[in-house]
């Protein structure tokens, strides 16, 4: 981690840690400790739910659990809460992976509603057990080994430690191979299983690490409050409390959990105080439009908005610096000897079969690629080319038939493993990581055979030169015409040093022009040893960019053969146009 | 304990299950129905069901249902005139907050726009709830009807052991629930709003190209399932007393029931909730009530891990 990031927090910590040593007003106090719990509440459940996407509204499962091992270890075995905090993370992680493996089998809203009934289960289960109102008891002769502190700003003091610690975790998490995996199973998790991340594994990491810290988090919640309750712990106000400080600051960087708790808990706070008690309801009515009209002027939260303006207003060079990345021009590319068409033989199909139901998607299609060569695949919508690509990529499991890549059979072997035995793989419909610059999009599918992240960044500018885009290295994609989105995906899919590269119609929508352009980086790609399979319509372009096609109608091979040949094949006309047209050709 | 208590005891929480589930079903189409159209989380559900139950109370104490139609037919008639009042309130919630963060606008946004839909619904509850607080207090009331302690006897079935007893309210809020089901379902299959509703739902972009107003579907639906659960909450009133933060504890059961009969399907949500209602009150039989709304979320856990597209749910998983 660099000091220049590192440093701003840091005085920030300090800063606060300065007011709250002037606060002398214990409800102040209290106050201020409460921001940096929710904080680092909202900080917890952004370091699953907002890098990976998948929203849960059960992260009080995890914060109550940490809260009442502390206070039930307290009670019954007299342990100190400086031990009991680390543990109740062990726990939390554990429910994390528990409740991950069980659950990530739902998608999206199922996922998110599926997570509310954890904590409301539990907190049930607690009140039948009589634990309706636990109380910490006192220590008044060891009460520092005890974390109990006459003074509260020495809680506030904590809280700070603990909050900068998962600021920091969490940038460590945003800035590593860790952080974008998750990004990429944000955007597109099939795309991230085909640049090679096994999704499955990365969203156990997350939601473990995730649950670990806000069991933590629990943990020092009970002792700043010294009581606990089902309802404060594990009800659905506590999951909601880290979803609006989040959502309100801004999901998917750490800033917005800080700038959300900032505004939010002091404004619930003080309100309350203020005018709940001559007229209950108010504050609530208050707090609630305060945050209709904010998400309605801002509805990616405040972070966001404040940087999207300021980077309109500087013309977008606050990006130039956090993607300064020196592009190595010494790094070769990966394979430059590899003559073409030698006759070895890289991918093998064999009979391979797919039916959904009754629709035989793929039926016994067999073909051979020469390594170094361009195969093209051609056939008329719904003639299964897509699906021979999702089985030969791994999305699909193949009914029946042998798939050998290199001699070695790979049949039905998932996506990440197929891309980490060189398959690497474009899609129809562009997918890319719309904030992140090029730079970024690319590197998530360089981490599939890098050490390090500098290695990572290596391959990645090794990939970006090789398809033209080093001049645009730095700017975010959503500023990217087609044509360089088309070519930045392609980098993607090389910074995983694929032999094999399965092309899903990469120059859709692409002019004459610029078709042309992609057709040149591909040829040269072929020249450096990577073999190619290409879906593509524009018969005009294909014929001058492949060596062979094969031609798929209704799921089966129906020609395989030069492209000189095929467009005079009648059956290949006839397979796109119709008997009638056939007859004229 | 002997054979045919157990058997009435059984018998029993199985009917008080199929009244209080036909009830929650209706809740939840109303919620299914925004869901399904819109596909935004709508945690003031039970916020407008809340308001939904005041309204039919005012209606019927202060604004002459009471002496116009008497203490039996009274409370359905308020619940039937709140159903508008609240569908008002829904399309104005939808054209003024809803729509602003929601539909063809936010494609662009982050997540869809599913985060400022969350923050946004859970900020009109927070206003909907401590709103009713001030303005309604936080006493408990609830509708007084002699039907809501009468009931009908089944039996003896058994020699002469076996009565079941059913409660007269809820019997009558289950059957107009299971009517309005019945009407709403012949409306979205048959009529052109119904079409134009399924069209939007199915895909919004493509509805646009054939000349449906998305816009106008999603705050038709955004108003009916308002009222919908509204008009459930009316039915609830006579047999549960309520007060300004009722809201919370029914849009979870809303959401389990909806979830469970496979997001966006209308007959499904119908059986999820009646499923809810009855897995909670047969879980009577056997655990201490304190565990009954575990039972609940387990069970609903259960069958979601087992069946993730839900009871009725059609898998759609688009490459």
């Amino acid at each position: 981690m660099r000091l220049r990031t590192v440093l701003p927090l840091v005085m920030l910590a300090a800063a606060y840690a300065v007011i709250s040593l002037l606060v002398t007003n214990s409800y102040y106090q209290l106050m201020m400790t409460l921001v940096l719990v929710w904080a680092s509440f909202g900080l917890a459940w952004n370091l699953f739910s907002g890098y990976t996407g998948l929203i849960s509204f059960g992260h009080a499962v995890f914060f109550g659990l940490g809260a009442y091992f502390t206070a039930l270890g307290q009670i019954y075995f007299d342990l100190t809460p400086w031990l009991l905090i680390p543990v109740a993370a062990l726990v939390g992680g554990a429910a994390g992976l528990l409740i991950g493996a069980l659950t990530f089998r739902l998608r999206s809203h199922y996922f998110a509603l599926a997570m509310l009934a954890y904590p409301l289960a539990i907190l049930n289960v607690f009140m039948w057990l009589g634990y309706q109102e636990l109380t910490i008891p006192m220590k008044h002769k060891d009460a520092v080994a005890y974390m109990q502190f006459t003074d509260g700003r020495v809680y506030t003091l904590l809280a700070i430690v603990m909050t900068l610690a998962i600021v920091i975790l969490s940038q460590a998490v945003e800035r590593s191979r860790f952080g974008m995996a998750l990004i990429a199973i944000k955007q597109n998790e099939a795309a991230a299983e085909a640049a090679g991340i096994n999704t499955l594994a990365w969203k156990l990491r997350a939601i473990t690490l995730s649950g670990a810290v806000t069991g933590a988090i629990g943990a020092f919640y009970v002792m700043v409050l010294l009581v606990v309750t089902p309802e404060s712990v594990f009800g659905m106000l506590v999951s909601a409390q880290a979803l609006t400080v989040t959502m309100f600051g801004g999901v998917g960087t750490v800033w917005g959990p800080l700038i959300g708790a900032a505004i939010l808990i002091p404004t619930g706070q003080i309100l309350q105080a203020k005018l709940g008690a001559q007229f209950p309801g108010i504050e609530g009515v208050i707090y609630g439009l305060a945050i209709v009209i904010v998400i309605l002027a801002a509805p990616e939260g405040i972070f966001w908005r404040v940087r999207d303006k300021m980077r309109k207003r500087t013309g977008g060079t606050a990006l130039a610096e956090s993607g300064a990345v020196s592009i190595p021009a010494a790094i070769e590319p990966a394979s430059t000897s590899v003559p073409r068409n030698d006759g070895e033989i890289i991918l093998s199909v064999r009979n391979l079969s797919k039916s959904f139901g009754g629709l035989k998607a793929v039926q016994n299609v067999s073909f051979d690629v020469q390594r170094g060569s361009i195969l093209g695949i051609i056939g008329p919508n719904g003639a299964g080319k897509t699906t021979l690509f999702n089985l030969l990529n791994g999305f699909q499991h193949p009914d029946a038939g042998e798939v050998l890549l290199d001699g070695r059979n790979v049949f039905g072997e998932s996506p990440h493993r197929l891309c980490a035995a060189g398959v690497g793989r474009t899609f129809q419909v562009m997918r890319p990581f719309a904030r992140l610059s090029v730079a970024d999009n690319v590197v998530i599918g360089a981490y599939i055979r890098a050490a390090d992240d500098a290695e990572a960044r290596a391959h990645a500018a090794d990939a970006i030169a090789r398809v033209g885009l080093t001049g645009a290295a730095n700017r975010i994609a959503s500023e990217l015409t087609t044509k360089e989105l088309r070519l930045m995906e392609l980098a993607r899919a090389l910074a995983g040093a694929p032999r094999l590269l399965l092309l899903d119609e990469t120059l859709a929508g692409l002019g004459a022009n610029e078709a042309a352009e992609v057709v040149t980086v591909l040829r040269a790609l072929a020249k450096q040893g990577i073999t190619i399979v290409i879906i593509e319509h524009t018969m005009h372009t294909m014929v001058r960019l492949v060596d062979r096609f094969v031609v798929l109608d209704h799921g089966a091979v129906l020609v395989e053969d030069t492209p000189q040949a095929i467009t005079r094949d009648n059956r290949v006309i006839e397979a796109y146009l119709g008997t009638k047209w056939s007859a004229h050709a | 304990m002997t054979l045919p208590i157990l058997v009435e005891n059984f018998l029993q929480s199985l009917m008080a299950g199929l009244l209080v589930g036909a009830i929650y079903g209706l809740m939840c189409v109303g919620l299914a129905l925004i869901f399904g159209v819109m596909r935004v989380i709508n945690f003031a559900q039970g916020d407008f069901m809340m308001l939904g139950m005041y309204a039919a109370y005012f209606l019927f104490t202060a604004f002459g249902v009471q002496p116009l139609f008497g203490n039996i037919f009274g409370p359905y008639v308020a619940a039937f005139l709140a159903a508008p009042i609240l569908f008002g309130v829904g399309y104005f919630v939808h054209q003024f907050l809803i729509s602003r963060v929601s539909g063809t606008r936010t494609a662009q946004l982050e997540g869809e726009g599913h985060y400022a839909q969350l923050i946004l619904t859970l900020g009109i509850a927070l206003i909907l709830q401590n709103a009713g607080q001030m303005i309604f207090g936080s006493m408990v009331v609830s509708v007084r009807t002699p039907l809501s302690s009468t009931a009908w006897i089944i039996g003896p079935l058994w020699g002469d052991f076996v009565e079941i007893f059913v409660n007269k309210a809820r019997a009558i809020a289950a059957l107009v629930s299971i009517l309005v089901i019945a009407g709403l379902v012949l409306i979205i299959g048959g009529t052109r709003l119904g079409k134009a509703l399924r069209a939007s739902a199915d895909d919004p972009i493509a509805a646009t190209y054939i000349g449906v107003d998305v816009n106008f579907a999603h705050r038709i639906a955004f108003a009916l399932g308002t009222s919908i659960t509204a008009l459930a909450g009316g039915l609830l009133a006579p047999n549960y007393p309520f007060h300004p933060f009722v809201g919370l504890e029914y849009v979870i059961i809303m959401y389990a029931g909806v979830v469970l009969g496979g997001l966006g399907s209308i007959i499904g949500a119908f059986w999820g909730g009646m499923t809810i209602g009855i897995v909670q009150q047969m879980s009577a039989l056997v655990l201490p009530t304190q565990l009954q709304n575990s039972a609940i979320f387990v069970f609903f856990l259960l069958i979601v891990l087992l069946r993730p597209q839900g009871l009725f749910g059609r898998v759609t998983e688009r490459t």
